[in-house]
């Protein structure tokens, strides 16, 4: 195991604003050949981070039902829609009275696929397997699907999702394993 | 409503254009339509502009192409749909033409990608879908989408990672001979494809469009001015417009874009044409192959052929000029390149050049029979789907294409 995520995202950073500050000091101003060394380009003295809060005001139900071990979908008390994502207000009732119900868990997969170049903020991971199985109620779920080997993996296998938490940062959350 | 013409159109050179500001990469394009149709800034009297933005540095691209460009004060907006912004940007243009709230507008589309390090585009493109349900946890990446629908698609009809390689090699093949492509004058080969590192099995590094900077410009105008300011019109003849759910787990099956479908049933309603074995109205098509999957599913979606059979098109070479339908002449999205906001605007100019047959190389311009040409515009994974339909005759429906 390397360098955290935070650290190396920090590196990265404090290398580039490191050698910004360095071309500033010896031409006094931020210009530099680009990656390919062709072009002037200004290199930005103004960083903009990004962290988004996110409401879950209306759908605490799920998070807590994580804490329980359970997953939750919500489902309309007038047509009998199930929302997952859960969601608080059923559009085609304009209802907002909604069941909590636990899912069965229990699904068959329609598709997957491997990350295998991933995003920065997900770098620390090995490469992850991306599925969306068909619950038994008739819903789609997307998760990841923990097999030791990607290759492992093929459509209509049956699955069943779990709470798990989520290492190294140690959140709930939930993917799928296989049931045979 | 009445009949809208585009009368002037301007490209940009695709690629890394870290020698040109959005402004200026803009004017390239901007300019060129403007010369095109022989007309001034003061004549345009709206302007829309598609950019999806996030990794450039401007936040108000409008009024900054605008004023660069010369076309400030007039009105503007800046239109987002994901990679069909510049669909969107044409879609909105337009309705204000064919409206009468403007007799002449102009749609931009306009993208620099490369203003950010390519960890920052992979992140933000990966968000594009439900950021909170399917990003947040599960960190899918733009080719990690369209993986899902590859190997559902493979696994239902027995198709190939070769049978895939094949669009690239087709789409480079014309990218070859495209200037304004990305990839001018690179041609690859299936093994090439083949050997390449996986991105998100089983998409690889060939099956994918780069990350590109470009920009785009067509002017549109009315049926009694078009005539006065060209000898060649192309009419906008139709625009189907459709949406997809956020969550890709919200869809039923990952074998076809429904969003595609959707745009195309009503585009061909409008001509009164039926959806299927639609190839036979049209010279030429563009289609959005941002990944080679998303190509073969959009033959289908389109109905030039029944689901399931689009990748019997690409092993049998029908999409080649002299084909059944040639289709991404210009490279696609694949090898000219897909500067987001630029890329529906890209197709509107060539479906222009095709039907004006004054593509150069004539290799890559297509025989024109009917006078039809089609463009297939995705945004996101099949979230926003733009059909537009261009006619060299402002009247009457498709012809069936005669028998070679």
């Amino acid at each position: 195991m390397g360098m955290s995520l935070e650290a190396k995202y920090e590196e990265f950073w404090r290398q580039a604003i490191k050698q910004l500050n360095d071309v500033v000091k010896a031409t006094g101003l931020p210009i530099a050949p680009d990656e390919k060394g062709q072009y002037s380009l200004w290199y930005d003295v103004r960083e903009l981070r990004l962290r988004f809060s996110i409401s879950v005001e209306r759908i605490k139900r799920f998070f807590e039902g994580l804490r329980e071990g359970k997953i939750y979908a919500t489902r309309c008390r007038r047509c009998g829609r199930y929302y997952f994502p859960p969601q608080a207000d059923c559009p085609y009732c304009r209802v907002s009275d909604m069941d909590w119900v636990e899912i069965s868990g229990e699904g068959e997969l329609l598709t997957y696929t491997v990350i295998n170049t991933k995003p920065l903020t997900f770098s620390h991971y090995p490469d992850y397997v991306v599925a969306i199985a068909r619950m038994r109620e008739g819903f789609n779920v997307l998760a990841w699907l923990r097999v030791d080997d990607p290759r492992k993996a093929r459509v209509g296998m049956k699955v069943k999702l779990q709470v798990v938490k989520r290492e190294p940062e140690g959140y709930l959350t939930y993917e799928f394993v296989p049931i045979e | 409503m009445r009949g809208v013409a585009i009368v002037g159109v301007g490209h940009a050179k695709f690629g890394r254009r870290t020698d040109a500001t959005l402004g200026e990469l803009a004017w390239e394009a901007v300019k060129e339509a403007l010369d095109d149709a022989r007309l001034d800034q003061k004549d345009i009297q709206y302007f829309v502009v598609g950019n999806a933005g996030g990794w450039s540095a401007e936040p108000l691209p409008a009024v900054v192409i605008g004023e660069y460009c010369g076309l400030t004060p007039k009105g503007a907006m800046r239109v987002e749909a994901a990679c069909a912004s510049g669909s969107a940007a044409l879609y909105n243009a337009y309705l204000a033409v064919a409206s009468g709230m403007a007799d002449i507008a102009m749609a931009i589309g306009v993208e620099k990608m490369y203003e950010s390090p390519t960890p920052t585009v992979v992140e933000f493109i990966g968000r594009a879908g439900n950021y909170f349900w399917e990003f947040e946890n599960f960190g899918l990446t733009f080719p990690g989408y369209y993986a899902l629908y590859m190997t559902a698609y493979m696994n239902r009809f027995g198709a190939t990672e070769e049978d895939f390689c094949k669009v690239a090699v087709k789409n480079h093949y014309y990218g070859s001979m495209n200037p304004k492509a990305q990839f001018y004058g690179l041609r690859i080969t299936v093994d090439q494809c083949l050997k390449s590192r996986y991105v998100a099995w089983p998409i690889k590094l060939y099956d994918s469009s780069p990350i590109t900077d470009g920009a785009a410009a067509v002017i549109l105008a009315s049926e009694e001015l078009a005539r006065k300011i060209t000898d060649t019109p192309v009419w906008i003849r139709s625009i189907g417009v459709a949406t997809g759910t956020a969550n890709l787990s919200k869809r039923p099956d990952f074998i076809g874009l429904d969003a595609a479908y959707q745009a195309a049933e009503q585009a061909f309603r409008r001509v009164g044409i039926e959806h299927r074995d639609t190839w036979k109205y049209f010279d030429v098509a563009d289609v959005h192959d941002c990944f080679t999957i998303a190509e073969v599913m959009a033959y289908e979606d389109l109905g030039f052929t029944e689901r399931g059979t689009g990748i019997q098109l690409i092993r049998e070479g029908q999409t080649y000029k002299g084909g059944l339908i040639p289709v991404n002449l210009d490279g696609g999205l694949k090898a000219k390149g897909h500067p987001i906001g630029a890329t529906g605007v890209s197709m509107a100019v060539e479906m222009t050049k095709q039907l004006r047959q004054s593509v150069e190389p004539r290799d890559r311009q297509a025989d024109v029979y009917v006078g039809w040409a089609l463009s297939h515009n995705v945004g996101g994974t099949g979230h926003y789907a733009y059909i537009t339909l261009y006619s060299l005759d402002k009247d009457g429906s498709p012809k069936v294409k005669p028998k070679r």
